[in-house]
């Protein structure tokens, strides 16, 4: 009987909640943690000499033989019109060792939506005479009016971003009028506020890219992406050729942060330009290019008015939420409500307000950071001003028929122990000189319960040699190292005895690495590969060994009867017994063997200097669900990982825009400030396994930094920041707004 | 409408930079000439102006004398990872701010992509790939893999030059040390609290084996 289970799948690089019919078969598990050799413990990832010698190849690092390397040529405008024709490239033609020249005008024109919009590229012998080519292309452009700021975007005779919608597109109301106002009736005291999170870049540091080389009509691309499948797809459609033709290859690459799902404009021009040129191109977009180009995180600004009676329970929510997608769309989860937690008076709204900045593109837990930051900020008030212990009032707050209150509960407990939460200051702000300590605390929700469709490859050869492929892609969460260790524990051998094999759309399918559904999607596959293998090894020795296969058990690098220790066999001795072919086994993914849904809590603990405004991080205790821990080693790293992204949301990171001309101001890596090695605060990380399933973990971590960060700010100092990144000028500001404030 | 392409304005080159400011080296230089023609870097160094076509040179990488032949513009970077396939570097953000692409000079850390190859002549250079003998690991090196200070891995061959460079001069280091030599570095996954404890772990080595 197939049986139907809730997971989130990634849609154009965002989490849709959906639900999958998947086949009941015989329960499976990943064993108990206790005996478990390699499952649950840190293993070095198999990918680390490579990495740190420098012989890994990224795409940006493949040289192929007359390899030439291309530019694209961007617009200056925020909008304009390209009308066919406009693009002069007979001077860039002239200079010697320009091989191929690509203009986006075509048969119809192009409208430029954003000052970056792609014009033209160009391939030649050098980057440096690429980058001579584009300059001398001459571009004849009809500037249009256009609009940078969202308040502006909402203005009645605002220049219109999209040519068929208004540039603000409300969502469906969520709640009534009249229930809200039951609510506010019950509460005892209310809040109002608007809050606000920026705008972000992803900057992946190894900028959007690929190797494209023509074999005839076989296309090879070397992409740096988080979907090899995905974007084999994407080229065989955008090139008009069918998909046995492309090959898609990722042995490693330099972040994606979810950015990197398709094969995008600059992929297509790559790989026309190799076949103008009849070489190989390469085209990885420049920094200027890659903070410009067509992918952001959507900033977000809610207004709110919530109630809570002097019990602790919220009762009243409403709220208005915008988001600034530039000419993308985006909903965030506190567009509906209050985020995580329960009240069953709300009215709310999101809105998706369009301007002439680049489009917004999955930013890890696309959404989620900014609604916790939101959401948190006015739950934080409330519980203040109820007068109540803020973890005390979440826990009060949470959802009772959800199975994750009961960990977000125990995490709390947790942390609140591993920080100290009882050195907090009782009331926002009582310390004396310029320097304030405080902390604060956020949740966080995610779901990361991966999907169906994973392939997973296993052989065993003769000489007992093991290879396990797929063709996910590991974007430095570790799969490749995760994929060998379930093969290791499950047929007994040291991890370093299994060969994995990922990163190529020449092995079995594998989905985009989106919504932390990587891990959960593949391991399972593996795993039932790995078990279909032991399976037949066990076949095939059971007779020899003068046993059943059932009384067979693998481990220590050997095979022997569960009853009889005396009839036993090396692995390599029993692989020497199998017919030439070896062995080949397929895994596909089983739904028991990971769970959707993951909690998390974290503290910080900040110090504020309130003369100058300046925020240092002190501590950030995470704990966190992971449901079932394969690597205990990358995992605690993505965890890291997330808390340093979101000091950056909380202090750093900002997207600037010039309002004269819509460009970005800060398309760099000194101006756009990223966390670098001098914020980094002691980072305390627990891992919460509430049962044995498989949940991934990539963005989970991100979620709640910044809004505990900011709640400690006001626990330090009695200031609420409206906005994020909480930079000096703006605790400054808002301190001198707000009565009773220190500044 | 005005006929210049406005973008330059705001996207100013650091190589159309150095050209448009001039340095001793390539400031004069008017006249083209051919490769073979072109005096070697080092003896035009002195008086003799060079470019702007390719002029051969001769440098120093991890102990090895390498013959290449680039424009006077280029970047030491760009001749690592473009000419001689020493990509261990990385072009991230092109203009000395993310330390992806940094390199010994000399035994001091540099920023490849803020140095013309030109001005690398006559110099030591040590790359990432030069730091492990030839069928191990560095120190350095083995503590990132054992604490997995690394995470997509673009960053990390900058913060191996790094702290094998701090660790060159101070064998001893504290953590505030080891956050110094790294500020300079930008990771976005942020493996940073997994450097500092690799780094610590490599000096214990270090000083171990001497």
């Amino acid at each position: 009987m197939p049986k139907k289970i809730k997971t989130t799948v990634i849609e154009n690089g965002f989490e849709k909640e959906v639900e999958i019919e998947v086949p009941d078969g015989p329960p499976v598990s990943w064993g108990d943690p206790n005996t478990n050799r390699i499952i649950g413990r840190s293993i070095p990832r198999f990918d680390g000499p490579d990495k740190v010698t420098g012989r890994a190849k990224y795409t940006y690092d493949v040289n192929l033989p007359g390899m030439l390397h291309a530019r694209v040529l961007r617009s200056p405008y925020a909008a304009a019109r390209l009308e066919p024709g406009s693009v002069d490239v007979s001077e860039a033609k002239k200079i010697p060792g320009v091989k191929a020249i690509i203009t986006l005008d075509g048969q119809t024109g192009k409208t430029l939506r954003y000052a970056g919009d792609e014009v033209a590229a160009v391939a030649a012998t050098t980057p440096e005479i690429a980058e001579d080519a584009i300059r001398a292309i001459k571009v004849n452009y009809k500037p249009l009016p256009f609009v940078v700021k969202p308040e502006k975007a909402a203005e009645a005779n605002a220049p219109q971003v999209q040519n068929n919608q208004p540039n603000v597109v409300p969502s469906a109301v969520q709640g009534k009028d009249e229930d809200v106002a039951k609510g506010f009736a019950a509460s005892a005291v209310t809040v109002e506020g608007t809050f606000e999170s920026q705008v972000r870049l992803h900057c992946c540091l190894e900028t959007h890219g690929h190797v494209c080389k023509w074999d005839g009509d076989r296309l090879t691309v070397w992409a740096s992406t988080q979907n090899v499948h995905g974007v084999r797809q994407e080229f065989a459609n955008g090139l008009k050729i069918p998909q046995d033709r492309v090959r898609v290859i990722t042995e490693h690459m330099g972040g994606g942060f979810g950015s990197k799902f398709g094969a995008r404009t600059e992929g297509i021009l790559c790989a026309q330009l190799a076949k103008e040129a009849g070489a190989p191109v390469k085209l990885m977009l420049t920094r200027w290019d890659e903070q410009c180009g067509n992918q952001n995180g959507p900033g977000a600004k809610g207004k709110f008015k919530a109630g809570a009676s002097q019990d602790g329970k919220i009762q009243a929510w409403q709220s208005a939420v915008e988001v600034y997608g530039g000419t993308g769309r985006a909903n965030i989860p506190a567009s509906s409500g209050p985020y995580i937690y329960d009240t069953a008076n709300v009215k709310a709204q999101g809105f998706s307000v369009f301007t002439n900045t680049g489009a917004n593109a999955a930013l890890r837990a696309p959404g989620h950071p900014q609604a916790s930051f939101l959401t948190e900020s006015v739950v934080d008030e409330l519980a203040y001003k109820v007068g109540m212990d803020p973890l005390e009032f979440r826990s009060r707050n949470l959802k009772e028929n959800d199975p994750k209150t009961a960990w977000w509960r125990e995490e709390m407990r947790i942390g609140a122990q591993r920080i100290g939460w009882d050195r907090r200051n009782k009331t926002p702000g009582m310390g004396t000189g310029p320097k304030r300590r405080g902390m604060g605390v956020a949740l966080s929700t995610w779901g990361g319960g991966g999907s169906t469709g994973t392939i997973v490859d296993l052989t065993i050869a003769r000489d007992g040699t093991v290879v396990v492929s797929t063709g996910t892609q590991d974007l430095g969460t570790g799969v490749r190292t995760l994929v060998a260790m379930i093969v290791a524990e499950e047929l007994g051998l040291p991890v370093q005895a299994v060969t994995p094999r990922i990163g190529d759309s020449d092995y079995g399918f594998s989905q985009g690495s989106g919504g932390s559904n990587t891990t959960p999607s593949v391991a399972p596959a593996v795993k039932m590969a790995a078990v279909d293998a032991k399976d037949k090894l066990a076949a095939a020795l059971a007779g020899p060994l003068g046993t059943k296969p059932e009384n067979l058990v693998f481990g220590d690098s050997k095979i022997t009867a569960k009853d009889d220790p005396g009839k036993s066999m090396s692995f390599k001795q029993a692989c020497q017994r199998l017919p030439m072919r070896g062995i080949t086994a397929r895994g596909e993914w089983n739904s028991d063997l990971r769970q959707s849904g993951v909690a998390g809590v974290q503290f910080a603990e900040v110090e504020v200097d309130v003369e100058t405004g300046k925020t240092r991080v002190l501590k950030v205790v995470a704990v966190q669900d992971c449901g079932r821990v394969i690597n205990r080693l990358t995992t605690e790293s993505q965890i890291n990982g997330g808390i340093v992204q979101g000091i950056a949301q909380a202090l750093l990171e900002k997207r600037a825009e010039d309002n004269l001309t819509g460009r970005i101001l800060n398309p760099n890596l000194e101006e756009y400030k990223l966390t670098g090695a001098m914020e980094i605060p002691e980072i305390e990380i627990h891992l919460y396994e509430p049962h044995g399933r498989v949940s991934g973990i990539g963005e989970p971590a991100v979620v709640p930094t910044s809004s505990a960060i900011a709640n400690a700010i006001y626990n330090a100092t009695g200031v609420r920041v409206p906005s994020l990144p909480a930079t000096p000028d703006v605790f400054l500001a808002a301190a001198a707004a707000q009565k009773g404030g220190h500044a | 409408m005005e006929e210049r392409d406005s973008r330059d304005l705001t996207r100013v080159s650091r190589r159309g930079f150095i050209r448009g400011v001039g340095t001793g080296l390539v400031g004069s230089a008017l006249l083209g000439g051919t490769a073979e023609e072109a005096p070697e870097a080092e003896a035009a160094a002195a008086n003799e102006s060079m470019g702007p076509g390719p002029v051969p040179m001769t440098l120093t990488i991890n102990g090895q004398e390498k013959k290449v032949t680039a424009e006077p513009r280029t970047t030491l970077l760009s001749v690592l990872r473009n000419d001689l396939d020493l990509t261990g570097a990385k072009l991230v953000c092109d203009r000395g701010s993310c330390g992806a692409c940094t390199v010994m000079v000399d035994g001091k850390t540099a920023y490849s992509c803020m140095m013309l190859a030109v001005d690398a002549v006559g110099k030591k250079i040590t790359t990432v790939e030069g730091l492990a003998p030839s069928n191990g690991l560095d120190p350095v090196q083995a503590a990132f893999v054992e604490k997995d200070a690394l995470m997509c891995g673009f960053c990390t061959p900058g913060f191996v030059v790094s702290v094998r460079a701090l660790l060159n001069k101070n064998k001893d280091p504290t953590l505030d040390d080891v956050k110094e030599a790294c500020a300079g570095n930008i990771c976005r996954c942020g493996t940073y609290p997994r450097v500092f404890e690799a780094a610590l772990a490599a000096a214990e080595t270090v000083r171990k084996v001497g």
